[in-house]
């Protein structure tokens, strides 16, 4: 039955050079952990996307509860985990998932630099690492605020002051960051949600293809 | 070893293997979601709570209007919301309690709300006319009846429930 439909759209758009250029590729001897054990440090980079994947997911999830406003955002994320079917499991991955990617991140970058395989004719690609690393602190920093909770509120505080602290453009980013030069609340709140869900995953997946399209283009690098 | 043919190719096993495995982790990570997403279907329905409207003596053999409030509590978010029905009693001293929703496409009727038709429900989006015991006039966008308010009646109260379609009631 699938085959019959595959071989229909196939007949007729020729998909399958489509993800065969995606998938069909050979995993070299020194990155594959079958062979050689301590390759499995070549797994960190995929791991992150996978950990990616479930944030986006649950992500997508979680946004058919919550509201980002200061009145209800509280109120709808302890209905989502007290009131809603397997409501702590979404919100969880969401909270462990965010942890877990940074490690991963960080593992994947620490494993690129030990191995030098940053260098040319990788340097962009290492660039664009580094931006997809910002850009997941920033994820990480937005979604900190959501749930609008004591801790959430006071840490952004802080990420406030801090930015404030940058010379020259230190007072207009926080107020940028905060919508107000002073208040930290409903402007706040609606400005880092629309970063945390709409900016910043934009960015994201922008880097994503350019990060996947080039490891492919070049080829992962050999081994030690 | 070499009596039976190989059924299965080594590849074909890799691959229901993995196709199993990966199966397996995508609707482990999925399953919570989707019962996450899908759960007000799942909902229970909440059974008609009645509340009282009106005196049945102050009610007259012309349909009037009466307003309540509920408590309702909408997830996270809790409030007053104000429902109402037009009321009459009958020759034998029973009470009609009609809904004012259209059964068109769900505007608000009004008794009398057309002076053409002084004696029957009149819808003003679309013309839809009802008869005073809620039957829609034929020829009219509407093509059912009124719905009826689940009633109670103590003390000389009038408790008011949900409103039900004609066929259910």
């Amino acid at each position: 039955m699938m085959q019959k439909i595959y071989d229909w759209i196939d007949e007729r758009v020729d998909i399958t050079p489509l993800w065969r250029d995606i998938a069909d590729h050979e995993v070299p001897e020194h990155v594959n952990p079958a062979h050689h054990f301590s390759a499995f440090v070549y797994c960190f980079g995929g791991l992150t996307f996978f950990v990616t994947v479930i944030q986006v997911l649950s992500g997508m999830f979680l946004t058919m509860y919550y509201v980002p406003d200061i009145e209800n955002a509280w109120r709808s994320v302890y209905y989502l985990q007290t009131e809603v079917a397997h409501g702590q499991i979404v919100r969880g991955m969401h909270h462990w998932g965010a942890s877990v990617v940074i490690v991963m991140l960080f593992l994947h970058t620490l494993r690129v630099f030990f191995q030098g395989a940053y260098k040319k004719p990788r340097e962009l690609n290492w660039m664009v690492g580094v931006l997809i690393f910002f850009v997941m602190l920033g994820l990480g920093l937005t979604g900190y605020l959501l749930p609008w909770d004591n801790k959430a509120y006071f840490a952004t505080l802080v990420t406030l002051e801090i930015a404030e602290g940058v010379p020259f453009i230190g007072e207009a980013t926080k107020t940028l960051l905060a919508g107000d030069p002073e208040i930290v609340g409903a402007q706040t709140l609606t400005r880092f949600f629309a970063i945390h869900v709409f900016f910043l995953p934009a960015a994201l997946f922008g880097l994503m293809a350019a990060h996947f399209i080039m490891i492919r283009k070049q080829g992962i690098s050999g081994p030690l | 070893m070499s009596e039976k043919r190989n059924q299965v190719s080594r590849r074909q096993f890799l691959n229901y293997t993995l196709t199993g495995v990966g199966g397996f982790m995508a609707a482990g990570m999925l399953a919570p979601m989707v019962r996450f997403a899908i759960d007000p279907v799942l909902q229970p329905q909440g059974k008609g709570e009645f509340t009282a409207v009106a005196q049945v003596d102050e009610i007259t053999s012309e349909p009037q209007r009466v307003d309540w409030t509920i408590d309702q509590v909408d997830a996270w978010y809790e409030s007053e919301v104000t429902k109402s029905a037009w009321v009459y009693k009958q020759e034998d001293g029973s009470i009609v309690a009609l809904s004012p929703v259209c059964k068109h496409l769900g505007c608000v009727v009004a008794w009398a709300g057309n002076d053409d038709y002084p004696d029957q429900f009149f819808c003003p989006c679309h013309d839809g006319r009802y008869y005073k015991d809620g039957e829609n006039v034929p020829g009219t966008p509407p093509n059912a009846a009124l719905d009826r308010f689940q009633q109670r009646i103590e003390d000389g109260t009038l408790y008011l429930g949900k409103a039900i379609p004609r066929e259910e009631a």
